[in-house]
């Protein structure tokens, strides 16, 4: 075994592109969350921005065009779930299983022309100066774009959430939706922003990994990454600040022991696998359920 | 503008019209993508939902219609008590996982004696592995207050590496030519959950699941159990008041829907599966939620739910091997079959006013 | 079992499966059950790209079918009985895992012929096939061996089974026997197919210092990884992959079912079917390797070719003492050739490889 043999600087460098597109779809499903709606169908709209964006990079040639349309792909498909459960009140758990099945199914359909076709390159900011930095340049300032985006919504997330009169609704609503309604505000209007951003979100991680990551469209190629970001949404206990922290930690703990086979040291690959999970229950128990939005989960009638 | 108001009462009527007219709305729906995708959709649709009941090839069919429907059924009456009690155990998927392990463990362990006490035995741990692995959401909860829908959740991904790990390991055929995967139980006569008619399609799974459904319905409807349940679920002070302990409510519910998920993941290993290998789970776990929930949390429409999603599933692959039609077209159909049956439920519970809202 | 004469019996009375053939009248009919979607790009891809060349090359003399994302267990078993009910002639079951429901359905209806791929059971009705991509991974092996300059190989390995074990032993010894320095490093990802942790692995084994990846995964994300790095050379997995050519891909490994599929529906036409073992490599054209691009010197692709002549023409095969074990126990003595039973349950590195095969 040759541990010498992992480079730090590198490590850290590849974890942030890992944690990309698991980072992008927690944030959005952070919000909904927030806003008191739980939808597992994040593998569903991942899958479907995906494609979308895939097929939209491909067909105008501009990877930036792919990503707006995978966006549009996620929101939409997203509304479907909106519609259900705020408006007609369904049960969200059914509904977002449903999602993922209905998503898994329209990327193949949508995807079918598309397999064996490389993306249009989508090529590395190295910013100047920053980028020139030793060792944390190339750690921090010499990715994609998308790298800094997904960190850029992250932040712009928390800010909103803290800071902003709307940021504030929003969690009202997803604390108690009724003394939200009493208090006059649209508890559907709000939660149904809340899953659209979600669905874009989705959408973004999906085509972060068809377009920069594999760069290429197969079937099933999100391979359960959205379920990874709910896991993530629920370690940060809902807060963006450890979201990104959970992202690093769950992408770190793959890139991590593939660190140390490559290394030659002997690991139960599984059991190492198992961790991040068992960190979150552990997390879950230490923060106790207080943090939860309170209305997670519940179907909301403005009954009178 | 449409508005909807609560009903006092559920409509029995639409309760049991529903169901028929999302099955309707997803025919025609489904039809129109059929017919996109250069199809004939009134031959589609008829090998979906009526060849495997029907055709020429029926007297196959229907039997699988049991052995596909039977773990989803079972599952979901499982779950349909801690649902109703507002008690949300997502993680069926890996307590079928775990019931499963620990009950081909039990059987791998006696091979090869022969003996009519093993298959029993494996049952009780396969229930008692499936149990456990629940049990630890509802401790958590009722210790912690940790919120059971993520922590079971969080568990189905630490048995799906525990199920990699004992396909690999500790439960890998050493005659298997160093492939993954266990034993064939199912070729190994004290252990296989083998057809007690033969071609009938009935394992020991589906018996339990039938005895689960008629147990589940008396419980609900003739004793205190399922009235505490529903209690609960309705108005948690209510239930305090009448004397209803949360904690053990919670406990039990999840050891009950754990404990039938358990079994469902053992019946499966020990008889069509045969064998506990890497991709032994195919989400029997997650698809029951959605039966639950479109059997309306009741058993009998549990059993109609659990019919349906096996018949999609079984008219599907007859769609792609005679038609041809992807299996993309055939996973879309489900998903919108899933929206149809969730969307028109509100019908049930609600009525529908058109006009505006009038100021009170 | 009742059950196997009952449908038999069903069978044989409804005059399917039977006769279809025989009498050249009705179109033979040939099933595939495949474990992935067709667009995985990768395994299941190749074999669907194997039906159309039947549909191709037989046209309206042949029917083909096929189900997709077959599970393997109960799922797979009911998607054969129902092609052999529907009157197959001909099934292909293209994944290990249906080793013994293949086996359950063939007793079922002694009249369907089975070819079940990559599996070791036999019956009179059910062959076995597999490719001796091994042949291809000497190739492989061979060019990185030449191509690396930091001396250190990466492999992306997916399961610890003896067809990826086999792989890695190959293209280890056909990298030493050019550059007696190369190192290998083996991740194992624990997937066939998963494109985020696919790239991730690719990654660490570039930053660890490896200049030459080889996957036997199926996405096309180390590709970009490599491609990413600038200086790392791969080869094409399972598919030609040859969108990532010329550079960083530099030649790949092609699974080319055609020429067999195409084959046995001949003999099943022809009534000359019979159950057997077929392990072909390269000569047969089951493994086919990717054209060898500009970015590999020309020396180096002129004794690449001498090698794959050298296995086409049945002179040469990659496992030929001496060769020891990684515990530096005898093997293969001088000129000795390894038997494919060993081959086929390998188990064990050999010498010069470092690290476990995990357990």
């Amino acid at each position: 075994m040759d541990l010498s043999a992992i480079n730090p600087i590198l490590l850290l460098a590849s974890l942030m592109v890992a944690a990309t597109p698991i980072l992008l779809a927690a944030i959005g499903e952070l919000v909904v969350e927030r806003a008191g709606v739980l939808n597992l169908g994040v593998e569903g709209m991942m899958i479907t921005g995906a494609v979308c964006g895939f097929i939209v990079a491909v067909n105008t040639g501009s990877p930036w065009l792919g990503f707006i349309g995978a966006a549009i792909g996620g929101a939409l498909l997203s509304v479907i779930f909106g519609i259900l459960t705020q408006f007609l009140l369904s049960n969200q758990v059914a509904t977002g299983l449903a999602l993922t099945l209905f998503g898994l199914g329209l990327s193949a359909l949508m995807g079918q022309g598309y397999i064996g076709i490389k993306a249009p390159s989508f090529p590395d900011w190295h910013i100047p100066l920053l980028g020139d930095i030793p060792v944390i340049g190339p750690i921090i300032f010499q990715h994609d774009p998308m790298v800094y985006l997904g960190l850029a919504i992250v932040a712009a997330t928390w800010a909103f959430l803290k800071y902003s009169r709307a940021g504030l609704i929003l969690r009202a609503v997803g604390e108690n939706h009724e003394a939200a309604h009493a208090l006059g505000y649209h508890v559907m209007r709000v939660r149904m922003l809340a899953i659209m951003f979600g669905g874009a979100c989705a959408g973004l991680g999906g085509a972060y990994l068809s377009l920069v990551r594999v760069p290429q469209w197969t079937e099933g190629m999100t391979a359960g990454a959205g379920w990874i970001a709910l896991a993530i949404v629920v370690f940060a206990s809902w807060r963006p600040g450890r979201l990104l922290l959970g992202a690093y930690l769950f992408g770190g703990v793959t890139v991590l022991q593939l660190n140390l086979q490559a290394a030659g040291a002997a690991i139960a690959v599984e059991y190492l696998s198992m961790a991040p999970y068992l960190a979150t229950i552990a997390v879950l128990v230490i923060m106790r359920a207080g943090r939860a939005p309170g209305s997670l989960g519940q179907s909301f009638h403005a009954s009178r | 503008m449409i508005t909807l108001e609560k009903r006092p009462q559920p409509s029995r009527a639409w309760s049991l019209a529903t169901p028929l007219l999302a099955v309707l709305l997803t025919m025609i729906c489904g039809g129109l993508l059929f017919a996109a995708l250069g199809k004939n959709p009134f031959e589609t649709i008829r090998t979906i939902f009526l060849d495997p009941l029907f055709s020429e090839f029926a007297w196959f069919y229907r039997p699988q219609l049991l052995i596909k429907g039977a773990p989803l059924v079972l599952i979901a009456i499982g779950l349909s008590f801690g649902f109703r009690a507002g008690i949300w155990n997502i993680g069926a998927e890996g307590q079928y996982i775990v019931g499963a392990i620990c009950g081909a463990a039990v059987g791998l362990a006696f091979y090869p004696t022969e003996s009519f006490i093993i298959f029993p035995l494996m049952i009780i741990a396969g229930i008692l592995g499936g149990t456990l692995w629940a049990m630890i959401p509802g401790i958590l909860r009722v210790k912690f207050g940790t919120n059971e829908i993520l922590v079971s959740l969080m568990l189905v991904y630490v048995a799906e590496q525990l199920m990699a790990s004992m396909a690999l390991g500790a439960l890998r055929n050493p005659d298997g030519m160093g492939f993954p995967g266990s034993r064939n139980l199912s070729q190994y006569p004290s252990a296989a959950n083998l057809e007690i008619i033969s071609g009938s399609g009935m394992h020991w799974g589906v018996v339990t699941a039938l005895i689960a459904v008629i147990f589940a319905y008396i419980a609900l409807s003739r004793h205190i159990f399922g009235f505490n349940v529903r209690l609960a679920g309705q108005s948690p002070r209510a239930a305090k008041f009448a004397g209803v302990n949360p904690a053990a409510m919670i406990l039990i519910c999840m050891g009950l829907s754990g404990g039938l998920a358990g079994a469902a993941g053992l019946f499966e290993v020990a008889g069509p599966a045969g064998q506990v290998s890497i991709d032994f789970n195919v989400g029997y776990g997650f698809t029951a939620i959605i039966v639950a929930f479109l059997g309306r949390l009741h058993p009998v429409g549990i059993l109609l739910a659990g019919g349906l999603m096996a018949l999609t599933y079984i008219g599907g692959e007859i769609a792609q091997s005679n038609l041809g039609l992807p299996l993309a077209a055939i996973q879309l159909m489900q998903g919108m079959l899933l929206f149809f049956l969730l969307a028109v439920d509100v019908l049930t519970n609600y009525r529908m006013r058109f006009g505006r809202r009038q100021v009170v | 079992m009742k059950i196997n004469k009952l449908l038999t019996g069903a069978t044989i009375a409804l005059g399917l499966a039977t006769g279809a053939f025989a009498d050249g009248h009705e179109k033979t009919k040939v099933g595939f059950v495949y474990v992935g979607p067709v667009g995985d790009g990768g395994w299941t891809y190749e074999h669907n790209q194997g039906r159309l060349a039947v549909e191709e090359h037989f046209g309206d003399a042949v029917e083909t079918v096929f189900v997709e994302s077959v599970p393997e267990g109960p799922d797979a078993e009911r998607v054969m009985t129902q092609m052999a009910l529907q009157g197959a002639d001909l099934i292909f079951t293209t994944s290990f895992g249906y080793m013994d429901q293949t086996i359950n359905v063939a007793g079922k209806f002694p009249d369907v012929k089975f070819e079940h791929a990559t599996g070791y059971k036999q019956a009179d009705n059910v062959s076995v096939y597999s490719a001796r991509f091994y042949e291809g991974r000497a190739v492989q092996g061979h060019i990185a061996g030449h191509m690396t300059e930091s001396n250190v190989i990466g492999y992306i390995a997916s399961f610890p089974i003896p067809e990826v074990i086999r792989g890695i032993n190959s293209a280890y010894l056909h990298a030493k026997e050019v550059n007696p320095d190369v190192e290998f490093k083996v991740v194992w990802a624990y997937t066939w197919f998963d494109p985020a942790k696919e790239a991730e692995a690719a990654s660490v084994l570039i930053e660890q210092g490896a200049d030459v990846i080889l996957q036997h995964t199926d996405s096309t994300a180390p590709q970009a990884a490599a491609q990413a790095a600038g200086n790392v050379v791969t080869f094409g997995q399972a598919s030609d992959m040859a969108e990532f050519g010329p550079f960083p891909r530099v030649s790949s490994i092609i699974d080319n079912w055609s020429p067999y599929y195409i084959a046995r529906t001949q003999a099943v036409i022809d009534g000359t079917w019979e159950s057997t073992n077929t392990w072909d490599g390269i000569a047969p054209g089951m493994v086919e390797i990717g054209e060898i691009t500009e970015a590999v010197p020309a020396e180096v692709k002129a004794s690449a070719e001498a090698l794959i002549a050298s296995m086409e023409a049945g002179e040469y095969h990659p496992f030929t003492g001496p060769i020891n074990k990684q515990d530096g126990s005898a093997w293969l003595a001088d000129g000795e050739v390894a038997d494919d039973g060993t081959l086929a349950g390998m188990n064990f590195y050999v010498e010069g490889l470092s690290g476990d095969i995990p357990q």
